[in-house]
């Protein structure tokens, strides 16, 4: 399938200019890379303009709840663990109201593939800070909350113990493309931070601030070491590329029952909606 | 001074003529105006209070717990999910009995994500220890606000004041503001009998064995018990201080009506307007508006309906299962009343979801229930405009 067959009709309605199309597009790009069907694919998002995605991809979607993405999409991938279930949503639905389910979707380590759209605001409720928000940027505009330090998610993710951590820039469309084919390849948890741009919320040139804040990991960088992976992400700018990758046959060794991919649903729950031709 | 302000703002300005001294508070459309506004006046000077901008609804309500708990004046706001999402610390502050002010704009809940007006987010937590005050323009919610306090901080009990989405969070109209050495003679700085005071200390929230939580249980009634009368001399002080008064139940042209309609929220002004037409052309119509739905005003409703031939109730909220919950609660306020003056009670489901209630609509409510007999014993429950 090429990556627009995996587009509904639906037209997004995000701004023109939005960090959220690059996404749409890399992840279809990278669905059709791996050759992912519409009736083996689960998107789940919680609340946002970035939540928004899953409707404009073919696959069993489900926009629900602000900030318990990743509780319903863990219950989902249990009952259906053959389906490629990737979760999506913003820095206001991840990081702030949501925040709580990561550090135990990540020990639980069930294979989710979870990417967050990280604009540093809360766009749909039209540009309140959110967690990753810089404080010079709250100070300068205004906002509340201007004496709050802003989270470091990846820093976050890598000390619970999440097994493949990658960050991409939402208009570098190859790059973007490959992060998300290995984190969807990735057999267990994986999370993927995307810087993404807002063009309404935040200044104009907010993206390229980003891009020049940004640097790709050099090759020799050992992605399965993890103190080089927490250094990497602690000194200012983004490391783009894969951050950690836990090495395979650790993953093996820890990963628990439920993301025993040979479990097999009773057959009425396997027949229910798969497609009949 | 007057001002043409939409509802939120209408929230704000009486917040802060109200000098709450915490707000903690999570965005949410359509509430997001009210504490964006009350944001800005903590930054720039205009109200001494502390803003937390808290990570969810549930931290923003465990916050104004906290906070009221060290006897301080805490204010938060919300909306549907978010109210939905504070229901555990609704309990919480309600038995904790902490005076606690906080404004829900009414919004449909999800899925069906909705952002248009109806009752069930604020219906389905009353049962939470929170007394709820339901406006209908936005001078009665800056008066409402304000008064909102003075009734909690008098009984130690947390009110919710409440606005329907748009038509009154993001309508404009003109609102009298009262000055703030005006609002400070009516409501001086809170006195909390019980706080956390470090010279007198105390652990709050212990282990309640079944010997003694009945009885705390019994003294939240009894609080309840006490709030009709106790909003009565608040709201006739505010009279005649600002003279205006909103009453918890209102009857409007209904003294010899044979048939009254029974609303909440913005619905009654558009009722209003029905009720004038219709009796210009001579029909015996009225109208009773309930503000206060917890506690429910029983015997002011007994009063203001024995004798009433024929009752419609407009609910916009559904309990699924039993019934629009205004109409329901309404029908066993009036059970005790001799048959002969128990009005006939029919109910109607409309507006769900944000959809128009117009005046064709409360007609079409109101001829149906004129033209059915007037039967104690007989009612209707009709959803009113669904599409087969
Ligand atoms: C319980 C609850 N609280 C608040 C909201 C309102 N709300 C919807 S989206 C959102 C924040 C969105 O920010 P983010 O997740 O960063 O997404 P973006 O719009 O920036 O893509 C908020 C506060 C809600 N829907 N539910
Ligand atoms: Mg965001």
């Amino acid at each position: 399938m090429k990556p627009k067959d995996l587009r509904t009709e639906l037209l997004p309605v995000w701004c023109t200019g939005c960090g959220d199309f690059g996404v749409l597009k890399g992840l279809t790009q990278a669905l059709s890379d791996l050759e992912i069907a519409p009736e083996k694919l689960a998107v789940i998002s919680g609340i946002g303009c970035s939540s928004r995605l899953p409707g404009y991809v073919k696959a069993y979607s489900f926009n629900t709840i602000h900030g318990r993405a990743l509780p319903i999409a863990s219950g989902l991938k249990t009952a259906r663990p053959e389906l490629t279930t990737v979760v999506v949503g913003g820095d206001g639905d991840g990081f702030s109201i949501g925040l709580g389910h990561l550090p135990h979707a990540i020990r639980r380590d069930i294979n989710l593939t979870y990417i967050v759209m990280d604009n540093g605001i809360y766009g749909l409720t039209k540009g309140q800070a959110s967690p990753t928000t810089e404080l010079e940027s709250k100070r300068t505009r205004g906002l509340a909350g201007g004496d709050e330090q802003p989270l470091n998610p990846v820093l976050l993710v890598l000390s619970a113990g999440c097994g493949f951590v990658a960050r991409t820039h939402a208009g570098n469309m190859p790059h973007m493309r490959e992060m998300m084919k290995q984190a969807i390849e990735y057999p267990g948890f994986s999370f993927v931070h995307v810087l993404a741009g807002c063009v309404t919320y935040q200044p104009r040139n907010y993206s390229d601030q980003l891009l020049q804040r940004s640097y790709e990991l050099p090759a020799e960088y050992d992605k399965s070491d993890l103190g080089a992976a927490i250094t990497a992400v602690r000194d200012g700018r983004f490391a783009l590329g894969v951050i950690y990758k836990r090495p395979l046959e650790e993953v093996a060794a820890t990963a628990g029952a439920t993301a025993d991919e040979d479990w097999t649903p009773p057959d009425a729950v396997l027949k229910q909606d798969l497609p009949t031709e | 001074m007057k001002k043409v302000i939409v509802g939120n703002h209408a929230v704000s300005w009486g917040v802060s003529l109200a000098r709450a001294e915490v707000i903690a508070a999570y965005p949410i459309t359509p509430q997001t105006q009210i504490v964006e506004e009350l944001a800005e006046m903590c930054d720039d000077g205009r109200l001494a209070a502390k803003f937390i901008k808290v990570e969810s609804e549930h931290s923003a309500m465990a916050a104004c717990i906290g906070a009221s708990a060290t006897g301080v004046r805490a204010f938060t706001a919300t909306s549907s999910q978010g109210l939905l999402l504070m229901h555990e610390l609704l309990h919480w502050a309600g038995l904790g009995r902490l005076p606690i002010v906080m404004a829900d704009i009414n919004r449909a809940v999800a899925p069906g994500w909705n952002i248009w007006t109806d009752q069930n987010d604020t219906l389905a937590q009353r049962d939470t220890g929170w007394v709820q005050l339901y406006c209908e323009n936005n001078q009665e919610v800056l008066d409402t606000t304000i008064q909102a306090f003075a009734l909690a901080e008098k009984l130690s009990l947390p009110v919710m004041i409440v606005l329907d989405a748009f038509f009154l969070s993001h309508t404009s109209e003109p609102v009298d503001i009262p000055s703030p050495a005006e609002v400070d003679a009516f409501l001086p700085r809170r006195d909390a009998a019980l706080k956390l005071d470090t010279r007198d200390p105390h652990a709050f929230g212990a282990l309640t064995t079944p010997a003694v939580y009945m009885e705390m249980r019994k003294r939240q009634q009894e609080a309840f018990d006490q709030v009709p009368e106790t909003l009565r001399l608040i709201d006739a002080d505010w009279d005649r201080r600002f003279g205006r008064s909103w009453g918890a139940v209102e009857s409007y042209r209904t003294s010899d009506a044979d048939t009254v309609l029974v609303t909440s929220g913005t619905i009654t002004s558009t009722a209003r307007y029905v009720i004038n037409e219709r009796r210009e052309r001579g029909e015996k119509v009225g109208l009773v508006k309930i503000k206060m739905f917890r506690p429910f005003p029983t015997e002011p409703l007994r009063r203001a309906l024995a004798g009433i031939p024929k009752v419609a109730v407009l609910d916009r909220n559904i309990s699924p299962g039993h019934g629009g919950i205004f109409a329901e609660e309404l029908r066993s306020a009036l059970y005790d009343l001799p048959s002969a003056r128990r009005p006939r009670v029919d109910g109607y489901v409309l507006g769900l979801g944000g959809r128009d209630v117009t005046p064709e609509v409360i007609g079409e409510c109101l001829d149906a229930t004129r033209g059915n007999d007037s039967s104690a014993n007989a009612r209707e429950d009709l959803w009113v405009g669904v599409k087969p």
